[in-house]
């Protein structure tokens, strides 16, 4: 078997993806063949060349800081899994200690 | 009652029908609704369809109407609206189970844009998932058929989108377009579809997959309509601070004060887009058959070379994973959408994500994650990044040669279900579509003729310059005359 180019435990980590083992070795395939072809990229010599993040060449977008109106809070806030009290988005802990929501 | 034609009938057609009083906005959202209940059944291009408030909405453009009080010549006509462009109180699950549960607050500009000029958003079209698919079938809830032979695909990722204007479920329709999802559905279903230059509309209320390549755009059943809803939806909007400054507009009449022929005008012929071997035969036929009108128009056929497009397919898959990888982070049960209890915090995360994504949008976000990761970020992200800046220079250089370039759509026809299993194939197929995005540039998909084999439609492509939606509308009427 080809080694593998990419390890897709630490990725997956990384990306907060919960993978099922039956998804794996299709994945670790699938994945291995991309970064197989992307690598070609590595073959042109890129000296000098300048990296383009945008196709527009726009910078420093400003707007004045004026308060406005914005969206209605219980529609904002009827998209939340869970609420306290009617106004607050429920979590799961975040700092582990004593008591818990 | 009247029931108007809105088999294939253009949004220009429609408008004047509404104007003459042939029919009623009712009447003509009613006609739409008995079609969608006859035939989407099978085309299922419709996530959702709110029946009582586009019908609400009618009534209220004929009341409108009947004062004298109509928002532009087009009120009432009604637009599908693909899955993942926001409209207010209505589902954008991005045809993904995480997004399921959630109903928009707000109208994306483009959607509000239609609104202002009395257009009815309808519907929620399906699509791929999160936009990552060149076929539909990565939707989370259902395949949507091409109208033309529902055993294929509609294309994607606005397959939807195409699929609605195709079998006439509305006049015309948005969709979105990152490496294609709006020009390879339209040529694969037979219709006119427009990318327009980035940041000619705002991307507010888009739901994002890659933020430097996304643009939301016309699918329409003609090129005249393209103009019209481009009219619509273009222009500056301080929600996005990547909208371009620049005044839009005008489009509509540049398709209709369209030339009778292409005397004075270069059209370009990029080589590497013709390659021995890289067109199906009756792709290729079809595309020549075009290349030949164009010339007897009067064109000026240049050959012009954009030697970098080899390398487009991998530029444009890191590039776009990246920064999917980036802005589907937000997606974490937390605040919206489907949550997963897990054991804490962050296993919540992990179940709410592997839950929530299908295997598509998690094959992108895990190359995504490992083309920035460390020590691959200068190797893939840096490198894909300045091989961008050489494929947007190939455009600047082509054209200086020619006004506009014509090229293939896609390498084969509409294929069937499940026929490409392999993701590296799907993203392959891709190649004609994908530079223009990495560069900026607009392009129009447009229906050219019909495979002989296969009965199915073919579409070849005009590209323009950044800003050139007036030109590239004009001189793809010209080419439709």
């Amino acid at each position: 078997m080809e080694e593998a180019r990419i390890d897709i435990g630490y990725v997956a980590a990384l990306a907060r993806l919960e993978l099922s083992e039956e998804q794996l070795p299709k994945l670790q395939k699938d994945l291995d063949n991309i970064v197989g072809y992307i690598a070609s990229l590595s073959e042109l010599d890129l000296t000098g060349v300048e990296p383009t993040a945008h196709a527009a060449a726009l910078t420093n977008v400003w707007r004045e800081d004026e308060p406005k109106p914005s969206y209605d809070r219980d529609r904002m806030l009827a998209n939340a899994p869970a609420l306290i009290d009617g106004d607050l988005i429920r979590v799961p802990q975040v700092l582990p200690g004593e008591g818990s929501n | 009652m009247a029931i108007p034609e809105t088999k294939g009938r253009p949004i220009h057609a429609l408008a004047q029908e509404l104007a003459s009083g042939g029919c009623t906005a009712v009447e003509l959202v009613s006609t739409y609704l008995s079609r969608i209940d006859a035939e989407d059944g099978v085309i299922k291009a419709f996530l959702k369809l709110d029946r009582e408030r586009v019908l609400r909405a009618a009534e209220e453009s004929d009341r409108r109407r009947a004062a004298g009080k109509t928002l532009s010549v087009y009120d009432g006509i009604p637009i599908g609206i693909k899955d993942c462009i926001v409209a207010e109180g209505e589902t954008c699950s991005c045809a993904s189970k995480i997004l399921e549960p959630v109903v928009s607050p707000y109208d994306s500009t483009a959607v509000a844009r239609l609104r202002a000029q009395g257009f009815i958003p309808f519907g929620r079209l399906n699509m791929d998932e999160f936009a990552m698919g060149s076929s539909c079938e990565n939707s989370a809830f259902q395949k949507t058929a091409n109208p033309r032979d529902p055993q294929r695909v509609p294309g994607g990722s606005s397959g939807g989108s195409a699929a609605c204007v195709a079998a006439s479920f509305a006049a015309g329709a948005l969709g979105s377009d990152t490496g294609g999802s709006i020009r390879q559905p339209a040529a694969f279903c037979g219709i006119v579809g427009l990318k327009p230059t980035y940041g000619r509309v705002s991307r507010s209320g888009l739901v994002a997959f890659a933020s430097s390549l996304d643009q939301i755009g016309p699918m329409t059943h003609d090129v005249e309509d393209a103009g019209i809803l481009l009219d619509a939806i273009a222009g500056h909007d301080p929600m996005d601070a990547t909208s371009l400054p620049d005044p839009a507009g005008g489009f509509a009449e540049a398709a209709r004060n369209a030339p009778e022929s292409f005397r004075g005008v270069k059209i370009g012929l990029p080589k590497e887009y013709f390659a021995e071997g890289g067109l199906a035969a009756g792709v290729e036929k079809v595309v020549r058959e075009s290349i030949e009108k164009a010339k007897s128009l009067g064109a000026e056929l240049v050959e012009v070379s954009l030697p970098h497009t080899k390398y487009a397919v991998a530029v444009y898959y890191i590039i776009a994973t990246a920064e999917a990888s980036a802005n589907l982070a937000r997606f974490d049960g937390m605040r919206y959408g489907k949550r997963v209890d897990g054991k804490d915090l962050v296993d919540t995360y992990f179940k709410s994500r592997g839950e929530g994504f299908g295997d598509e949008v998690k094959r992108r976000i895990l190359l995504g994650t490992y083309v920035l990761s460390s020590g691959y970020y200068d190797a893939y992200y840096l490198r894909a990044q300045k091989v961008r800046t050489l494929i947007r220079r190939d455009f600047e250089q082509a054209f200086k040669q020619c006004d506009v370039l014509l090229t293939p759509v896609t390498p084969t026809v509409a294929f069937k279900f499940g026929e490409k299993s392999d993701p590296l194939q799907m993203y392959l197929s891709d190649i004609f579509t994908i530079a223009l995005n990495l560069s900026g540039n607009c392009g129009i998909s447009l229906p050219a003729g019909l495979d002989a084999e296969s009965g199915m439609p073919v579409g070849v492509q005009l590209l323009a310059p950044a800003m050139g939606e007036a030109k590239l509308l004009g001189a793809a009427q010209t080419l439709m005359r």
